[in-house]
């Protein structure tokens, strides 16, 4: 928690290795702090897909990790890490449709090989660091300011 | 454009109110607050779906709706009654006699509402063929709609344009009796019989142009069932009538089965709407092609302004559907309006409500406070402060509607401080 001079907000939460029944928790905190905010539907939105996405290859794939929400009032950021196992071909999990989720986890609806692409489609500024043994880390932003508010 | 007050259905009866918690727990909007030992709504955020007259122990909550009488300050009535009236009588033996028991009552004339479904669902097939939005969300449900305006604003592009079977009823019916009668359509009152207090709300917010009021089935049941023997005028059997399709919206998925294609959602239950609307908004159903929620458990069979179980009603009315003829009615239906005029010329547009401040930094400031503020409490959602849950207490705190000491678990410490300090006041001397 940061204080609230410097209004931002942050909030950290733990995500933990195949746990689909709390899976979607994370993502819908995130889309009801932002409405709450003010923050553009289409930010929201976008927000939520991407952050969504995160919270699920943490589960399927990571050993446990975390995902931190900064508000800033003219952008998110959002810091997904996870302890490993670490991807080896960063560039072939970035390419649409590429997967390597089990039967078991493709059985459940998910691993269709857009999870990354669909954050880095999401979100304004996109990198993903990773070493196999070592974890990966993603960083994502969205721009508050950008998008004017929807006519009514 | 001038922003309209909206009108709300659903009120409290004080009186009988004595400050439980059942209805705060149980509302899906979390709009319900007890202060002063009674309940309060804050109805900037209720959608009149109606949960809470249903379940309130103690009938404090009530749906208000047009009485009977009001119907007569009309030369000429025409009573809209919604497929699931009837679906209200066991054993009738056809539409026809509701209807006929209509007109003893004091309508002058009768518009199906079904055959206005049968419309909208040719009208929605078409928009289906030509629209790229996936999923197309059904408009029929007022309080999905309202709830979609509320808490999912970024899904209101998906919401068909389409109006409600009750709105292209009274239309049709104006203008069919207004030209059989030689009257003008102001002298014409068509009246909905409603369900649900979110299409007595909706008909009041200043989106219908052609409905007039509606009246509550529970209200005028006791009076229809003692008028369902009578021979049923030759006028009422001559009318084009809906078809099983256009009566079977009063189930849920009725209006999926009308659309004559595969990859369609029905999804009854306010809270299970919630869930299936988030899925929509996480991107994880973007191949469906249509969505159609109801806010009530069955369908509008299910709604707080019903006499039968809804169970019962909705077996009622597949007896009713198994003999009425299941010929392709609809194409008849579709004949006698074209298309646009059943699109709505006005989108939907967001009711921005939940956002705790217009500036974006101040927010930031009171959702750090709320998030601090919700940590120190136990997280039992007990209720017992007056707010549905602990962060919803945080919330109203922030915003200086409540106080910390609202929470049982802080006044007993509060409580226990004090003694503490008594008895080392006393140990002074």
């Amino acid at each position: 928690m940061t204080s609230g001079e410097n209004q931002t907000f942050q909030e950290v939460r733990t995500v933990e290795r195949s746990n689909f029944a709390a899976a979607g928790q994370i993502s819908s905190y995130y889309k009801n702090v932002l409405k709450k905010l003010g923050v553009h539907s289409g930010v929201v939105r976008r927000v939520a897909i991407a952050s969504y996405e995160a919270e699920i290859n943490l589960a399927i794939h990571s050993w446990g990790g975390s995902m931190a929400l900064t508000i800033y009032p003219d952008r998110i950021h959002l810091l997904i890490q996870d302890v490993g196992p670490g991807i080896a071909d960063v560039d072939r999990a970035m390419q649409e449709g590429y997967s390597t989720a089990s039967e078991e986890v493709r059985m459940l609806g998910f691993g269709a090989g857009m999870g990354l692409p669909n954050m880095r489609r999401c979100s304004d500024a996109f990198e993903i660091s990773s070493a196999v043994g070592a974890g990966t880390t993603v960083n994502m932003d969205f721009n508050l300011l950008q998008e004017q508010p929807q006519e009514q | 454009m001038p922003i309209k007050q909206l009108y709300h259905s659903v009120k409290l009866e004080k009186d009988k109110c004595v400050g439980c918690t059942t209805c705060l727990k149980r509302c899906p909007m979390e709009c319900i607050r007890v202060r002063n030992g009674k309940a309060s709504i804050l109805y900037e955020l209720c959608i009149d779906c109606g949960v809470c007259v249903q379940i309130c122990p103690h009938h404090a909550k009530v749906a208000q709706t047009d009485s009977i009488n009001s119907i007569f300050r009309f030369e000429h009535r025409i009573a809209l009654p919604a497929p699931t009236l009837y679906g209200q009588f066991r054993n009738v033996p056809s539409v026809d006699n509701v209807m006929s028991a209509l007109l003893r009552i004091g309508f002058n004339d009768v518009f199906e509402v079904a055959r206005a479904a049968d419309i909208v669902s040719a009208t929605m097939r078409d928009l289906l063929k030509t629209t790229t939005v996936r999923p197309l969300i059904s408009s029929a449900c007022p309080a999905v709609v309202a709830l979609i305006q509320i808490r999912f604003p970024e899904l209101l592009p998906n919401v068909a344009n389409v109006l409600s079977p009750k709105e292209v009823a009274a239309m049709l019916a104006k203008k069919e009796y207004s030209k059989a009668h030689g009257v003008p359509i102001e002298e014409i009152g068509a009246f909905f019989i409603t369900p649900c207090p979110a299409k007595m709300a909706s008909i009041h917010s200043g989106r219908s142009t052609y409905v007039d009021g509606a009246i509550s089935i529970q209200d005028i049941y006791g009076l229809l069932s003692s008028n369902l023997k009578h021979e049923v005028p030759e006028f009422i059997r001559q009318k084009p009538h809906a078809s099983w399709q256009g009566v079977n919206w009063a189930n849920y998925g009725g209006e999926c089965a009308a659309l004559r294609r595969n990859n369609l959602l029905s999804v009854d239950g306010i809270h299970n709407v919630i869930h299936v609307l988030e899925e929509i908004e996480n991107g994880r159903l973007d191949d469906l092609e249509f969505f159609e929620g109801s806010a009530c458990t069955g369908g509008c069979v299910g709604g707080a302004l019903v006499f039968e179980n809804p169970f019962v009603a909705r077996n009622s009315l597949r007896k009713l559907i198994e003999r009425m003829q299941v010929g392709d009615a609809q194409a008849a239906a579709e004949l006698e309006l074209p298309p646009d005029e059943v699109l709505m010329m006005q989108p939907w547009g967001p009711r921005p409500s939940i956002t705790l401040s217009d500036n974006i930094s101040d927010a930031i400031t009171m959702m750090d406070k709320i998030e601090g503020l919700t940590k120190t409490f136990k997280g039992l959602d007990c209720g017992s402060c007056g707010s549905p849950t602990c962060r919803s207490l945080a919330e109203d705190i922030v915003k200086g509607y409540a106080t910390e000491l609202d929470c049982v678990f802080k006044l007993k410490e509060k409580v226990e401080a004090l003694a503490r300090q008594m008895v080392d006041l006393t140990n002074l001397y």
